[in-house]
């Protein structure tokens, strides 16, 4: 008792006097005014198109990334700048459905440098750079359909994948969709990210039979070189497939050796094969987005490469596919099966030496499920969704219909705890937890539904995130907080990896936008036909020039707008009445275009809408607009 | 001409004597509009009286991390060039070389002010506005309309320090 009392008196907490070992939920999660959070997690924003950026353990929203949706917040896919990063060969697509985060790693480790996202709609991957939290890169995925088994990378970032979830007819074309079976293809990805700048390149697609092919993980430590992806929908059914995809006790992992496939293509392997994808790429000197879009793509029949692809019987409709920290067993989850399904990796080699195969489909080899399964955990729950892991030897998996986290020891597959979750947990995030070091302190549950975790707000409520502390032996619930759109993956990663290099303000000096006004003496207005184009700066408390004329209806005015400020956290804003369109948001050293076609005479502001200085206020100007056919001379000032 | 039209134009007159402003001007003008305008114009000038342009102190170095500056004794020609294109780039937006404009004319500010203190206006807007009782004036007599941080280094406000000793 002595001792702990002189340990509770030692104590500097308010709370001491419950104890030395105590400590409440709230003080693990509270983050004083001023001082930072140990991790940053990027959400998954679903139907949001974006990624958000939370601090763990605090559970506060730090900022909404624009992804694949225009974001009149900054006004991404609005300026002139950015528009282009939302094309594709279907044209400007303003939304999609982001799923998967993943960090880029080197040897298995998160280094911090990008983050890859899928959009599961119109296929496409999108690369955003951890220094600027902005998209830098997006790539559509052509023969492609629910990009979703994607954003995963290898251990050193060599590739990206994306599987398509769907699959559909390659090359499309115009056939009874009853014809299905057999003539529609899965494509498997492969996109290749260039180590230095990330830059993405498709180098190849696997043509996979018809499944439906859903999640994926890479291999890693001794099983690198590999990649899993799980399959449903085996029945290669077209209709009503809550029953018709529903058929067969076991679906596939399919394993696919992607340095063979690589070998085989680098030795002139594979068939080219026209399609149209557009490549977007944001240039940070330029500060513009470019759109490409390329017209042909490399395939690859699985069959002509022996050695290359295998499928692992896995029951039932299996959803998440997770490869353990060691690389040693990839564990997929049969979201219709209680039982959790442990393949091993080494038995799955040398069932392939001893070519142990049970028949073919499409001529791909099918293992034997007792040849390659390591073990099941046993009645873990109904509806076993997703793994992570804490790099200590243990997993921890979601139950969707029995609304639960269960963690449990790889090695020998024992349950160790089970915690609810409120309600209906879909992916759990460990930070690293996609990687050979994962940082086992948190754990967070995605939830599918909120009601009743907070105050209502309507039919529709925000999805629901739960913080789970994984230190000790039993997880304990710290936090619930709110999460925007439908979270699917998370990735978290050490706070003290990103901070540091995380970019304060875009230099003057290195902007080379083609339409910047750099110094003041270079703000001017410029007519061309119709188009006009207004080389204007920004700086606290003022636009130049602040008052154009000149200005006829019909015109296409295009504001080009450089903020000329040198200092962290200093956006400015500009809205112009009228326009059809959104604000721009312009940081520090960018340059930004929005253009606007007015429609009616008169004189109309324009002013600023980010908060910047005690005379934000003033931050304003006008422009004249005069008749068609006015012969107003274009003229702009400032202080006249 | 109605009286009120009179009075109008008699107030005209006084505010053109005044002012030196442009004919064209005055159809604009109305008795409340003068009035206000007239009010402003005094307020100024009761500002610009106690004005920072008017204080000289050579001694205050300012607050910030330039301690001391050792001036050369001709102007270094290739500095004060470069320190011309910073001025352009980073400082242009508010300050005219030689008039007042958003913020105060560098011409002749070394007449007033120590280049330290100069020096550290530029890399330290922040602190020196709550903390220097010169650059406090400025504020006020600025309408308070901060100087904004433009991040330069130290070599850089050095070379525009340079290039205003050629104003
Ligand atoms: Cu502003």
């Amino acid at each position: 008792m002595a001792v702990m009392f002189s340990g509770c008196n030692n104590s500097k907490s308010p709370n001491g006097n419950r104890g030395a070992l105590a400590s409440t939920a709230a003080e693990k999660v509270y983050v004083p005014p001023g001082e930072h959070d140990e991790f940053y997690a990027f959400f998954s924003g679903g139907y949001s198109g974006n990624l958000t950026v939370y601090g763990l353990p605090s559970g506060r929203m730090f900022k909404e990334i624009p992804v694949f949706s225009q974001f009149p917040t900054n006004g991404y896919g609005y300026s002139e700048e950015t528009k282009p990063m939302l094309n594709t060969s279907h044209g400007f697509i303003p939304w999609d459905d982001l799923h998967h985060p993943d960090i880029s790693q080197t040897n298995g480790k998160l280094d911090g440098r990008w983050i890859f996202v899928n959009g599961n709609n119109t296929p496409r991957i999108a690369r955003i750079d951890l220094k600027t939290f902005e998209t830098d890169e997006i790539i559509e995925v052509p023969n492609s359909a629910g990009n979703h088994s994607s954003s995963f990378v290898t251990e050193n970032t060599e590739y990206v994948v994306a599987g398509t979830r769907f699959s559909v007819p390659v090359p499309q074309k115009d056939i009874s969709i009853k014809e299905y079976k057999g003539n529609f293809k899965g494509a498997l990805s492969f996109i290749e990210v260039a180590p230095e700048t990330g830059r993405m390149n498709l180098k190849f697609q696997i043509m996979m039979p018809g499944f439906d092919y859903d999640l994926s993980h890479p291999g890693r430590g001794k099983s690198h070189g590999w990649f899993f992806f799980t399959t449903y929908n085996t029945e290669e059914a077209n209709t009503l497939l809550e029953v018709n995809a529903s058929q067969n006790d076991k679906d596939f992992i399919a394993a696919v050796n992607w340095k063979k496939i690589e070998e085989y293509i680098n030795n002139g392997g594979g068939t080219k094969m026209p399609a149209e994808y557009a490549h977007n790429v944001y240039d940070h000197s330029t500060h513009s987005a470019k759109s490409t879009i390329k017209k042909e793509v490399l395939t690859v029949d699985p069959t002509k490469v022996p050695g290359a692809v295998f499928l692992l019987p896995t029951p039932k409709s299996p959803h998440g596919c997770d490869v353990d920290p060691t690389g040693k067993y990839i564990i997929g989850n049969g979201k219709l099966s209680a039982d959790l399904t442990i393949h091993s990796f080494d038995k799955m080699i040398a069932a392939i030496e001893a070519e142990k195969f049970d028949g073919n489909a499409y001529g791909i080899p099918i293992l034997k499920f007792e040849d390659v399964l390591a073990g099941q955990v046993k009645s873990g729950g109904l509806g076993p969704l997703h793994t992570e892991f804490d790099g200590k030897g243990n997993a921890y998996t979601t139950f969707f219909i029995s609304s639960e986290l269960v963690k449990w020891n790889v090695e020998t597959r024992e349950v160790i705890d089970r915690q609810p979750n409120y309600y209906s947990v879909g992916h759990v995030m460990i930070p690293g937890g996609n990687s050979a070091a994962p940082f086992g302190k948190y754990a967070v549950a995605m939830n599918k539904i909120t009601k009743d975790r907070y105050l209502p707000t309507g039919p529709e409520l925000e999805h629901s995130a739960q913080l789970f502390d994984i230190s000790g032996e039993k997880m304990e619930l710290l936090l619930d907080f709110p999460t925007h759109g439908e979270p699917h993956y998370a990735a978290g990663i050490p706070a003290e990896i990103l901070a540091p290099k995380s970019q304060k303000i875009y230099r003057l000096e290195d902007n080379k936008h083609e339409f910047a006004a750099l110094g003041g003496d270079e703000t001017r207005v410029e007519r061309n036909g119709n188009e006009v184009h207004v080389y204007m700066s920004m700086i606290r408390s003022h636009f130049t020039p602040d008052n154009i004329e000149g200005i006829r209806v019909g015109d296409k005015v295009y504001f080009h707008i450089t903020n000329h400020e040198q200092d962290f956290d200093v956006p400015h804003g500009f809205a112009m009445i009228g326009a059809n369109n959104a604000e721009l948001l312009i940081m520090p050293g960018q340059t930004r275009t929005l253009v606007w076609e007015p429609e009616q005479v008169g004189v109309w502001p324009f002013y600023c809408t980010d908060f910047c200085s005690a005379l934000h206020q003033e931050m304003q100007g006008y422009v004249r607009v005069s008749p068609a056919n006015s012969d107003i001379k274009l003229s702009w000032s400032l202080g006249e | 001409m109605s009286t009120i039209e009179k009075t109008m134009l008699l107030l005209f007159g006084i505010l053109l004597t005044a002012c030196g402003g442009t004919p064209e001007k005055k159809e604009k003008f109305t008795y409340e509009r003068t009035k206000t305008e007239k009010k402003v114009e005094a307020e100024d000038q009761v500002a610009e009286d106690k004005a920072a342009k008017d204080i000289t102190d050579l001694d205050n170095k300012g607050v910030g991390p330039v301690k001391n500056v050792a001036l050369g004794a001709g102007v270094d020609q290739a500095m004060a060039r470069a320190g011309k294109e910073l001025f352009k780039s980073k400082c242009m937006l508010c300050h005219k070389p030689d008039k007042k404009f958003i913020g105060p004319a560098p011409q002749g500010v070394l007449d007033r002010r120590s280049p330290e203190w100069v020096m550290n206006m530029i890399l330290n807007p922040e602190v020196m506005v709550k903390e220097d009782p010169i650059a406090k004036q400025l504020l006020m007599d600025y309408n308070g309309s901060p100087m904004a941080n433009q991040g330069l280094t130290e070599e850089e406000a050095r070379k525009i320090l340079e290039y205003f000793r050629t104003l």
